[in-house]
């Protein structure tokens, strides 16, 4: 018998990390980066402009003394926490980005800052400076199992308490959750992929 | 009777009593489900439940392609769909770079209004009902399906439209809607009325909402507060006015804000963007221009590799996606979407505290959640 005629997949590689590219150089980034980044030195690892939107990509060590400049900071004065929310690059060693939505009443502006965070890695809850940030926080954890330290009411927030696994991670399968998924979600990945082999032969 | 389980796992002292509302309580609208620490019939403190209506959208909509997720947006705010619907054309059509036509930003902006009246209708009926005024609920819903009419009308659906696609609108509108618009606009002129005279200056909805759930306006917005809710606090935040999306800038309206913060500044806040609302459709009505309805949009959908977060003025607040693409697929990396009655239910513990528990039903109402979007 001829070989049995392959599936089409188009398996394209993972990518490992956002492109965040750079602003043009004829963009200035706003006038609060530049008292940020004189204020606490190393703390701002670099910037990025995106479709009109400014990225601010941070030091995940130094995300309290970042959030707490960029609250108090007169020019800055970012009051308003509106999202929290972490993205998934499974290739990476740090594999979260933590991505933080500020914007300020006062100003009107906006910006984003962004950490990268490792699997086990603590990583400091800013919810003692923007009391939203806690259910935000929790939802992250939920989802993605950020190890959040400092955070007031570290619970699940959407799953049930006793969930196995983080959804929202991607190697976590859609499909949702078999009897062996609820164990171990790698077992039945395993079986899963066992299985649309043998479909294909 | 035994207590239910709450997540603490703390001991409470012997003459507080803990009690469970929810998930089937008719005045959580929806499955919310509140654990109540009393003191006597005061609410010690209260621990918010969510989750029971979790789809998983969210997952969902990084394994369909860019145009499938259109409809998922419906099922978020169910009450409010077109303005969901706008929220991700948008952000979708920021991340392609795409140029929107002038007359389908226009229409976007009358569905974005009228889906506000209609939520407002739905907002104003069931949070006067859990306080006891049983008519108005009535006389709302009565506007809303004259809203879900015209609505039918457009799209064909009542309740989930899908009724935007990437780049404008998926129909032109039909002949005489304009028209049918603007009659609407009349009655319902007269009806906020009818609604005023009946809660207003009634004497048991003031001695209910006055002074019930005050907060202040720094500490809602640092609470994460969004929409009418935070506006009852006398803070002037409105995504339209701030950050102008469809035809917002071209439009003339004002931003109502409340004085005291409690929850009859919340009512009076909403009763105000029921005329601010009837302002706009009234202008963009009369000013659509010609053109065409969709923008020139590639068949397949593949928005070059990056982030990007955009924000509209939903009827409950700030309505946030964040989506990532990564420049390969046909669909999202990272689909996100900041839902506002999420934050504004953040912080009902803080509201309720100190009230009664009577008190509880009436400022669940008072921030306007819908649960779907609660628990995407």
């Amino acid at each position: 018998m001829a070989e049995a005629p392959k599936v089409p997949e188009k398996k394209v590689a993972p990518p490992s990390g956002p492109p965040d590219p750079p602003p043009p150089a004829d963009k200035a980034p706003p006038a609060f980066v530049a008292t940020l980044q004189a204020a606490l030195p190393g703390a701002v690892v670099a910037t990025s402009y995106w479709v009109g939107d400014w990225t601010i990509i941070a030091e995940a060590s130094r995300i309290l003394d970042v959030a707490t400049h960029l609250r108090d900071g007169s020019d800055a004065a970012f009051d308003m926490c509106s999202d929290v929310t972490a993205t998934d690059w499974p290739p990476r060693a740090e594999r979260f980005d933590v991505v933080y939505m500020l914007y300020s009443t006062r100003h009107r502006h906006r910006i984003r800052v962004k950490v990268k965070v490792g699997e086990h890695q603590p990583h400091a809850s800013v919810s003692g400076i923007w009391p939203a940030a806690n259910w935000f926080e929790r939802e992250i954890y939920d989802m993605f199992g950020v190890n959040f330290t400092g955070h007031p009411d570290r619970r699940r927030i959407l799953m049930p308490d006793d969930w196995q696994g983080f959804p929202q991670r991607k190697d976590y399968p859609l499909e949702g959750p078999g009897e062996l998924l609820m164990e171990n979600p790698l077992d039945w990945l395993r079986l899963k992929q066992a299985r649309d082999q043998a479909d294909i032969e | 009777m035994q207590p239910p389980a709450v997540h603490h796992g703390a001991m409470f002292d012997t003459d507080e009593l803990v009690i469970n509302m929810g998930p089937q309580h008719p005045s959580t609208h929806g499955v919310l489900r509140v654990v109540l620490r009393l003191d006597g019939e005061k609410v010690v403190n209260a621990d918010v439940v969510i989750g029971y209506l979790h789809r998983g959208i969210e997952k969902l909509s990084e394994n369909r392609n860019w145009t499938q997720i259109i409809l998922l947006t419906d099922r978020m705010d169910y009450v409010a769909a077109a303005t969901s619907n706008v929220g991700y054309c948008e952000t979708v059509e920021k991340l392609l770079s795409l140029e929107v036509p002038r007359r389908a930003r226009y229409v976007r902006t009358i569905l974005c209004e009228l889906q506000r009246i209609a939520s407002h209708c739905l907002w104003i009926g069931t949070h006067a009902m859990d306080i006891g005024a049983m008519t108005v609920f009535l006389y709302a819903f009565r506007e809303r399906e004259l809203i879900l009419d015209l609505f039918e009308e457009y799209c064909g659906a009542r309740l989930t439209y899908n009724s935007m696609r990437i780049g404008g609108l998926p129909l032109e509108i039909p002949p005489g809607w304009d028209k049918k618009v603007l009659e609407f606009c009349k009655i319902m002129d007269s009806k906020i009325d009818e609604y005023e005279t009946l809660l207003t200056h009634n004497r048991i909805w003031l001695e209910r909402t006055k002074g019930v759930g005050v907060i202040g306006g720094p500490e809602a917005v640092a609470l994460g507060m969004c929409g009418p809710a935070l506006r009852g606090s006398g803070v002037p935040r409105d995504v339209r006015k701030d950050e102008p999306y469809a035809a917002y800038d071209e439009m003339e309206f004002d931003v109502p804000i409340g004085t005291a913060g409690d929850t009859y500044d919340r009512y009076l806040v909403r009763i105000e963007e029921f005329r601010q609302s009837l302002r706009i459709i009234r202008q963009a009505t009369q000013g659509i221009p010609e053109g065409p309805i969709v923008g020139k949009v590639p068949r397949l959908i593949k928005p070059p590799a990056g982030e990007t977060y955009h924000a509209i003025e939903s009827p409950k607040g700030e309505l946030g996606y964040f989506i990532v693409s990564d420049g390969k697929s046909t669909n999202p990396y990272r689909f996100r979407v900041r839902p506002p009655s999420f934050c504004n239910l953040q912080a009902l513990p803080r509201l309720v505290r100190g009230h009664l528990v009577a008190d509880v039903v009436a400022l669940i109402g008072s921030i306007d959640i819908v649960l779907g979007e609660v628990d995407r």
